[in-house]
C-alpha cells in the first residue's frame, strides 16, 4: 500500500472557551482528490488551518511524507509543499499576474538585487499558466479578470511553490457551471500528476463528480472517512449533521379561491423580462425556478421597484400599485430579500436591534425623534424569540451571528414593518445544511400564518420540496407552471431549458 | 483573444488619464499665457518650478505612503523640524555643510521611521499615529530653536544648494537654480524605486491587498516602516531645501503643507484607498498646484481667493478621476 501524503492524528485544538477540534484525523493520499465536509463551524476550517501553519495544535501529529513535521507558520507550509486556495481570494488587484504569483519571492536583477526582473517573472508566468492550460496573460491586471481566472491565478501561484497538497476551499460558491467544469479538468490534471487535493466545499452534488474520498467532520469532531463510490449524498449530510434533516413540509394545498395578494401582468425590460404574469395567492409558497440568468432577480427586482421596467402592471390586493422604487414596494407591503444578504441586506457593524427596527424607526419614536428604546426591545424581543433568532442579546452585533441567524433577522425586520410578501432570493445560499432545515421550517411557519412567499432557488430539491406551486423561467420568459404534486426535477429541467428557438 | 481587447482596454484607459492630467497643465499654462504677458517668461517659469520644488518633495514622499493606503499629516512639520536640525548642526554647532544636510535629512527619516513602528507595531491608525507625530515635530522644532529662526549667515554655501545655479554656470543665461535640479534627480530617483524595486512592488502590494500580502509571506510591518522612513526621507530633503532656499529655519512655518502635497498627489490621480498611484502624476498634480497659484498671483486675484480655486481644483481633480474610472 501506498503511504500518505499527508497524517494528520489525534489533533486537538481549543480556543478560549471553545473546543475547536478533538482528536481528529485526516489522511490523504497522494494522487486523490479527497473532500473535506462538514457544517459551518464543525472544525473543517480550523484543521486547514493547523495544516497550513495558520494555527498551532495543542496536541497530535502531522506525518507528511512519513516524516512528522512542525507548522510554525503559513510560511513552512508553503516550503514544505502545502498550499491552499482560499475561498476569498488572496490576491493584490492592482498588481498584473505575474506579480503576484511571485509577490514575496521576486526574480531579481543578476548583481543588482534590489532591482525586479520583471520580462523574467513575466516568461516564468507564462510557462507555469500554460503547463495548465490556463489561458491568461500574465501582464494583465488581476482587477481586470474574472472571478474563475482570478482562481486559476491563485492555483498557478500555489503549484510555483511546487505544491504537492493543494487545498480548495469552496472553489466553485461563486462560478459558473462552465468555469467549474474548466476548475475540474486542472483538478484532475494535478491528480494525475500525483498531487494531493483536499477539497473543501458545500455543494455536496459535485463530490460525486470529483472526489475520491471523504471525510465528515461534525462539531469538531472526526466523524469517518468513505469512498465516494460507496456513499450516498443523503448519507454524508446525515453523517454532517448527525441526523435527518429533510423533515418533510407539512404542505397542503392553497385553497383555489384564497385571496389574490399579488398579481403582476406583462412585465418586460429588454431581453432580460418579457411579458412576465403571475398570480400569487394568500399563504402560498410560489417557488421561482430556472437557470442562472433566466431572469428571476430581474423579476423580484422590478416587483420590488429596484430596477424600472419598460412595462407591465402590478396589482397589490387588488388595487393597481404604482413602484417606482423600494421604498413604494415595501408600502404595499412588499419586502424583497437578497441573495447577498451581508452586503444588501444588513448593517453588519449594527446590533440586532438596530438591523431589525431600522425600517419601521417611525414606529419607535418619542416625539418624531427619540427612539423608545424599551417598546423596541420588547418588540424585537418578540421577533427573536418567534423566529427562534440565536443571539446572546439584542446588543448583538450582526456580523457575529451565523448565517442562518442573518437570514433570519432580515425577515424579523420586514415582519416587523408589516411586510406580508415577502420575496426570497436564493435564502439558504451561504448557509449549513443544519440551519437550512431551520429556515425551511420558518418559511412554512410564515405561509400558514398566511404570509405569501416567493420563493428564488437554483437548489431544485430545495424548490420542489418547498413550493406549493412552481414557475419555471428560462431567457425571460415564464415557460411552465408546475403544480407541487405533479413536480420533478426533470420537469423543472425541462421548462428551464426550453429555450425560444426563432431567436 | 480577450486578454488582447483587455490590453487595448487599459491602454487607452491609461493614455486618456495621462492625457487629462498633462492636457490641464497645458490649459492652464495657455490660459495663463494668453491672459498676462509676464506669465510665459524664463523669469516666471523657474519661480513657478521653483515654487513647486519644497511642496513636490513632500509630495513625492508622501505618494508611496498613500499607495499603502495610509496618510502622513506629519510631512508639514517634520520639514520644518528637519529645517532646524540642519540650523542646530550648521549653525549651532559648526559642524560642516554636508552634516547639517545629513542631519535633516536624517532627521526627517526618524520621523518617518516612528510613524511606520506607530503605525506597524503599535497598530496605530496612520491617521492618528502621523497627526501625533505632526504636533510633536511642530512642538520640538519650536524648543530646539526657542521659537526664533536659525540662520545660516556664517555659511553661506548652505544656501547655494537650492538658491545656486550649476546650469548657469554651464549654460550662461540659463539659471535654473539647483533647487530644480535637486527636485528633477529625486523625480527620477522616486520613479525608479516606485516601478523598478522591491519597495516599490511591495508597496503597490500592501496599498491594494494588505491581507494578501501578509500571506504571501511579506513581512509587512517591515515593509511599511520602510516606506514611511523613504518618505521621510523626501521630506527631510524638502526641510533642507526649503532651508538653504530662505537662508534660515523657519520654526514657525510648515503646518499645512501637508495637506498640499496631499492635493497634489491625489490631483495626479493617486488613489487614497491605495493600490494605484504614479510619482509623473504626482508632479504634475504638484505643478497644476503651483501653476494656478502663479497665474492667479500674475492676474492679481487676492491671495484668499487663490486658496479657494485650489480648494475647487482639488474637488474637481478627484472627480474627473472618479468618472474617468467609471467610464
Amino acid at each position: 500500500m501506498k503511504e500518505p501524503l499527508v497524517l494528520m492524528e489525534g489533533i486537538d485544538k481549543s480556543f478560549p472557551g471553545v473546543r475547536a477540534l478533538e482528536n481528529c484525523r485526516f489522511e490523504l493520499m497522494p494522487g486523490e482528490i479527497h473532500a473535506l465536509v462538514g457544517e459551518n463551524g464543525a472544525g473543517k476550517s480550523t484543521l486547514m488551518k493547523i495544516l497550513t501553519g495558520v494555527f498551532q495544535k495543542d496536541a497530535g501529529h502531522i506525518i507528511y511524507k512519513g516524516k512528522e513535521v512542525r507548522i510554525p507558520n503559513p510560511r513552512a507550509a508553503q516550503e514544505l509543499g502545502i498550499s491552499i486556495v482560499h475561498q476569498e481570494l488572496n490576491l493584490m488587484p492592482h498588481l498584473t499576474v505575474a506579480q503576484n504569483i511571485f509577490i514575496g519571492r521576486e526574480t531579481r536583477r543578476k548583481g543588482f538585487s534590489l532591482f525586479l526582473d520583471e520580462e523574467e517573472m513575466n516568461r516564468r508566468a507564462q510557462e507555469l499558466l500554460e503547463m495548465f492550460h490556463m489561458r491568461i496573460d500574465p501582464r494583465i491586471k488581476v482587477q481586470e479578470l474574472t472571478v474563475a481566472k482570478q482562481q486559476m491565478v491563485e492555483i498557478a501561484k500555489a503549484l510555483s511553490f511546487n505544491a504537492e497538497v493543494l487545498i480548495m476551499d469552496e472553489p466553485t460558491a461563486t462560478l459558473s457551471e462552465a468555469e467549474v467544469g474548466e476548475l475540474f479538468q486542472i483538478l484532475r490534471k494535478l491528480r494525475e500528476k500525483g498531487m494531493g487535493i483536499i477539497y473543501i466545499s458545500h455543494r455536496l452534488e459535485e463530490l460525486k463528480e470529483i472526489a475520491d474520498r471523504v471525510t465528515v467532520m461534525r462539531d469538531g469532531h472526526y466523524i469517518g472517512t468513505l469512498n465516494i463510490q460507496e456513499v450516498t449524498i443523503d448519507r454524508i449530510i446525515s453523517m454532517m449533521v448527525g441526523r435527518n434533516i429533510y423533515e418533510t413540509s407539512s404542505k397542503g394545498r392553497i385553497d383555489a379561491d384564497a385571496e389574490i395578494v399579488l398579481e403582476v401582468k406583462n412585465l418586460s425590460r429588454g431581453r432580460e423580462m418579457k411579458n412576465v404574469g403571475f398570480r400569487l395567492r394568500k399563504g402560498e409558497i410560489l417557488g421561482l425556478a430556472g437557470l442562472v440568468g433566466s431572469g428571476r432577480t430581474e423579476v423580484a427586482r422590478a416587483i420590488f421597484g429596484a430596477d424600472p421596467v419598460d412595462s407591465g402592471e402590478i396589482y397589490v390586493k387588488g388595487q393597481k400599485a404604482h413602484i417606482k422604487s423600494p421604498s413604494d414596494a415595501i408600502r404595499h407591503g412588499i419586502a424583497y430579500l437578497s441573495e447577498d444578504r451581508r452586503r444588501y441586506g444588513l448593517m453588519l457593524g449594527l446590533s440586532v436591534e438596530d438591523n431589525v427596527i431600522l425600517p419601521s424607526m417611525k414606529d419607535f419614536l418619542n416625539f418624531n425623534c427619540f427612539i423608545n428604546r424599551k417598546k423596541s426591545k420588547e418588540k424585537c424581543e418578540e421577533y427573536v424569540g418567534k423566529l427562534r433568532i440565536k443571539t446572546p442579546t439584542l446588543a448583538q452585533k450582526v456580523k457575529n451571528l451565523s448565517g442562518g441567524n442573518q437570514q433570519k433577522v432580515i425577515v424579523a425586520k420586514w415582519l416587523m414593518k408589516n411586510c406580508d410578501i415577502l420575496i426570497f432570493d436564493e435564502p439558504t445560499r451561504g448557509i449549513d445544511v443544519g440551519a437550512k432545515s431551520e429556515i425551511y421550517k420558518l418559511l412554512n411557519e410564515l405561509a400558514e400564518e398566511g404570509k405569501s412567499i416567493i420563493m428564488i432557488s437554483s437548489e431544485l430539491p430545495e424548490i420542489l420540496r418547498m413550493s406549493h406551486r412552481i414557475l419555471v423561467m428560462c431567457e425571460g420568459r415564464i415557460t411552465g407552471e408546475i403544480n407541487a404534486q405533479e413536480a420533478t426535477e426533470e420537469l423543472v429541467m425541462k421548462y428551464a431549458t426550453m429555450r425560444n428557438k426563432n431567436e | 483573444m480577450e486578454t488582447a481587447t483587455y490590453n487595448l482596454k487599459r491602454f487607452r484607459r491609461e493614455i486618456l488619464r495621462q492625457f487629462l492630467m498633462f492636457g490641464s497643465l497645458l490649459l492652464l499654462f495657455i490660459f495663463f499665457s494668453l491672459s498676462s504677458p509676464n506669465f510665459f517668461t524664463f523669469g516666471n517659469i523657474v519661480s513657478i518650478m521653483l515654487a513647486t520644488c519644497v511642496n513636490g518633495m513632500l509630495a513625492l514622499g508622501v505618494t508611496f505612503v498613500i499607495i499603502t493606503g495610509g496618510i502622513d499629516l506629519s510631512i508639514g512639520t517634520v520639514m520644518t523640524l528637519s529645517a532646524v536640525m540642519s540650523g542646530v548642526f550648521i549653525t549651532y554647532w559648526h559642524l560642516p555643510v554636508f552634516l547639517g544636510i545629513l542631519g535633516g535629512v536624517g532627521t526627517g527619516m526618524l520621523c518617518g521611521f516612528a510613524n511606520g513602528v506607530v503605525i506597524s507595531k503599535m497598530k496605530l491608525p496612520p491617521f492618528i499615529a502621523t497627526l501625533g507625530m505632526m504636533m510633536v515635530a511642530k512642538g520640538l522644532a519650536l524648543v530646539i530653536s526657542k521659537a526664533a529662526p536659525i540662520y545660516f549667515t556664517h555659511a553661506p554655501s548652505f544656501s547655494r544648494i537650492a538658491m545656486g545655479s550649476l546650469v548657469g554656470k554651464l549654460f550662461p543665461g540659463f539659471d535654473v537654480p539647483n533647487a530644480v535640479l535637486i527636485f528633477i534627480v529625486s523625480i527620477v530617483l522616486a520613479s525608479i524605486i516606485l516601478t523598478k524595486t522591491v519597495v516599490g512592488r511591495y508597496d503597490f502590494a500592501i496599498g491594494s491587498n494588505e491581507e494578501a500580502a501578509r500571506l504571501s509571506g511579506l513581512n509587512v510591518d517591515k515593509w511599511k516602516t520602510v516606506i514611511y522612513s523613504l518618505c521621510g526621507i523626501f521630506v527631510g530633503m524638502g526641510g533642507v531645501m526649503m532651508a538653504s532656499r530662505l537662508n534660515s529655519a523657519q520654526p514657525a512655518l510648515g503646518q499645512g503643507y501637508e495637506l498640499d502635497a496631499i492635493a497634489a498627489v491625489v490631483i495626479g490621480g493617486t488613489s487614497l484607498s491605495g493600490g494605484e498611484g504614479s510619482t509623473i502624476g504626482t508632479v504634475v498634480g504638484a505643478f497644476i498646484m503651483s501653476t494656478l497659484i502663479n497665474g492667479l498671483r500674475i492676474l492679481s486675484v487676492p491671495q484668499e481667493w487663490q486658496i479657494v480655486v485650489s480648494g475647487i481644483i482639488v474637488i474637481g481633480a478627484v472627480y474627473l478621476d472618479i468618472i474617468r474610472r467609471q467610464g
